[in-house]
């Protein structure tokens, strides 16, 4: 059951049947700590299906925790996450990851694995001992090999990769799993300024023709501004402030936020929010 | 015109390096390599078998070794080879093919190679249940019959198990890194061998030796006795870990894929984790505490194969081949004398370590 066919069709089936309006991820009252450290309390977010969202805000503030949460990798100690209404851990996981994908921040390959094998193992909730290699799975994994344009360096290892196609690759790999949500969490960490724009010029494409509904934690604003649908700005365990780009980058909400002087103008390649740094606040030391 | 819809035309693989193999609802990736090097592994065994099945006092050549090994031989030949030599070849046959598959369960769990049983105390674990029945289930006497064949066995498996409990628990931070799991592993393997020595000082002079002699990891003497319980633990533990191999690879990726992907790393974890205790111990109690196979075997078969983790099937006879090779050279590398196996594995296995210990510093450097 591939979700989408053809890379330049663009067909897909899945989230196309869903009301373009229904929240498919909630995050309801949550309450997250590792340990004794409380790092977000009373905390509510909702993913509305066909949207990109971007969650941004200073180190520490708590967003990549949130998307842990999300993507049931985090147990809420309060409050409760539901997919599609129904509270994502009392949902088998392995259901869960037939709808929902996740990309942790700089994950983990081994040593010596190929672009194709990395791929393939997004499969793994479609599959089962005796059934490693369908032609479902085959199917999706050239697809979405092609879609990242990664499908010319399918036998070479994921360790000898630049780290935009290493990026792409593990891209695809979320890709394969055939889920029409996606948390990305950090996508272009590492990575310079054409890669990053690569990597969410992809994520563009994912959500436009392939129907994907994205969550992903990004650092630079100008770039969440411009690939987003939706921003959630968030500080010390808090969302500040969410909604359109225009709406949340404001010159108020950054001196708030990011304790950041700055002008904010329309970007002249895209017309979104952007972000010309000025200083930074005295006090926010 | 009968569902053509349902007729899917033969075609080439659509992903480079992934060729299928499917017959019916099983399907699977076809790794010529891999299977290369578990038949022609298959076949040095059975030489390897053959070639220490001809030593000894009376002399048996290859070719009339494997005339009775496949039902032919004259009663002489038979009686020597299959009453007198083969349990001994067989259970060191067995005992490293089950030390490598624990190698390959516990060097993919923790991510890391030098994450082997031997290393990290598990073997260890097992040897101080089966020292303690050597040396004080015999109080005074020799241990024999019925305690030597189930008391070793379950003391054995009891160590074992108690060992890995420890060792997850201690090693276990909201979740499991290999290091730490290495470290934790190494610092209770030298409580364990401390215990040992502490057990073989306080006992007689006579239960000593005949531990010591185990301890060196010794084939000498085995018999059907000791074949069997092995045999029985790989019939049922190898294809537990077959079926596991599938989620055993996804846990090769940090905790937070492989959960993203749907499995439920702990429990997973636990499971295969288990399955390699048993495989340790029973081959411990079985052989004594081989050294090094489960450390080498896996990360050998791993380059002959190519493949990105230490495959199952190809550490099996990879570790199998290891340790009757080590068998026919600790009986002939001294002319009568015969070492114990577990020497000539361990001077075998130690370059081997340091040579691992070597590049990991470089790479943690670099």
């Amino acid at each position: 059951m591939t979700t989408w066919t053809t890379p330049a069709a663009g067909e897909h089936i899945g989230a196309a049947d869903r009301d373009p309006g229904a929240v498919r991820l909630r995050a309801d009252d949550v309450r997250l700590a590792y340990g004794e450290h409380v790092v977000i309390d009373g905390l509510d977010l909702d993913v509305v299906n066909g949207t990109v969202t971007a969650v941004i805000g200073p180190n520490g503030c708590g967003k990549s925790t949130l998307l842990r949460a999300m993507g049931r990798l985090l147990k809420p100690t309060g409050g409760q996450v539901l997919l599609d209404g129904k509270r994502i851990d009392r949902t088998p996981t392995k259901e869960v990851a037939k709808i929902l994908g996740m990309l942790p921040q700089s994950p983990l390959a081994p040593e010596g694995l190929t672009v194709a094998d990395l791929v393939a193992r997004g499969r793994h909730p479609h599959q089962a001992w005796y059934r490693q290699w369908s032609g479902d799975d085959e199917d999706a994994v050239a697809t979405a090999l092609e879609w990242t344009g990664i499908a010319d360096l399918a036998e070479r290892p994921v360790d000898e990769l630049s780290g935009g196609q290493r990026q792409r690759a593990w891209i695809s790999m979320a890709l394969a799993q055939g889920t029409d949500l996606l948390l990305l969490d950090e996508p272009t960490t590492y990575l310079d300024l054409a890669h990053q724009v690569e990597v969410l010029e992809l994520v563009r494409r994912l959500h436009r023709e392939a129907g994907r509904t994205v969550v992903m934690v990004l650092h630079d604003l100008n770039l969440a501004a411009r690939y987003s649908d939706r921003l959630v700005a968030m500080r010390a365990g808090r969302i500040v402030a969410s909604g359109d780009p225009s709406d949340v980058v404001t010159e108020a909400l950054l001196a708030e936020v990011f304790g950041l002087d700055a002008r904010v103008i329309p970007d002249p390649v895209s017309g979104t929010p952007m972000v010309v740094p000025i200083g930074v606040h005295s006090s926010s030391g | 015109m009968a569902a053509p819809t349902t007729v899917r035309a033969p075609r080439a693989a659509l992903v480079p390096g992934r060729t299928p193999l499917r017959i019916g609802p099983v399907s699977t990736v076809v790794r010529l390599r891999a299977a290369a090097v578990v038949v022609v592994g298959l076949v040095v065994v059975v030489l390897a078998l053959a070639v220490n099945l001809g030593l000894g006092e009376y002399p048996i050549s290859v070719p009339d070794v494997l005339a009775v090994l496949l039902g032919g031989g004259n009663g002489g030949q038979r009686l020597v080879v299959l009453d007198l030599r083969l349990p001994r070849s067989l259970t060191g046959a067995l005992v490293g093919a089950a030390l490598a598959v624990s190698g390959a369960i516990t060097q993919s769990i923790a991510r890391n190679p030098l994450a082997s049983p031997d290393i990290i105390g598990l073997t260890a674990g097992a040897t101080v249940g089966a020292v303690l029945v050597i040396v004080f289930a015999g109080a005074g006497g020799a241990v024999g019959g019925a305690t030597a064949a189930v008391g070793i066995p379950v003391a054995a498996l009891l160590g074992g198990l108690l060992t890995a409990a420890l060792i997850y628990g201690l090693a276990w931070r909201r979740g499991l890194q290999g290091f730490r799991l290495v470290l934790v592993g190494v610092g209770v393997n030298a409580m364990l061998v401390a215990l040992i020595q502490w057990m073989l000082v306080v006992t007689g002079v006579y239960q000593a030796a005949r531990a010591y002699v185990w301890l060196n990891g010794s084939l000498n003497g085995r018999g059907w006795e000791h074949v069997w319980p092995v045999a029985v633990a790989l019939a049922v533990l190898v294809p537990a870990a077959l079926v596991l191999a599938h989620v055993l690879g996804a846990l090769q990726y940090g905790d937070d894929t492989a959960r993203g992907l749907g499995i439920r790393v702990d429990r997973s974890r636990s499971v295969l984790l288990l399955v390699a205790v048993c495989l340790a111990s029973v081959a411990a109690a079985a052989a004594g505490p081989i050294a090094f196979v489960a450390l080498v075997a896996p990360q050998i078969a791993q380059r002959l194969t190519g493949i990105a983790r230490p495959p199952i099937t190809g550490s099996l006879v990879v570790g199998a081949v290891l340790t009757v090779v080590a068998d026919i050279l600790a009986r002939t590398a001294l002319g009568g004398t015969e070492l114990p196996v577990g020497i000539v594995t361990a001077v075998i296995g130690a370059p081997y370590l340091l040579f691992l210990l070597a590049r990991h510093r470089r790479r943690s450097r670099g």
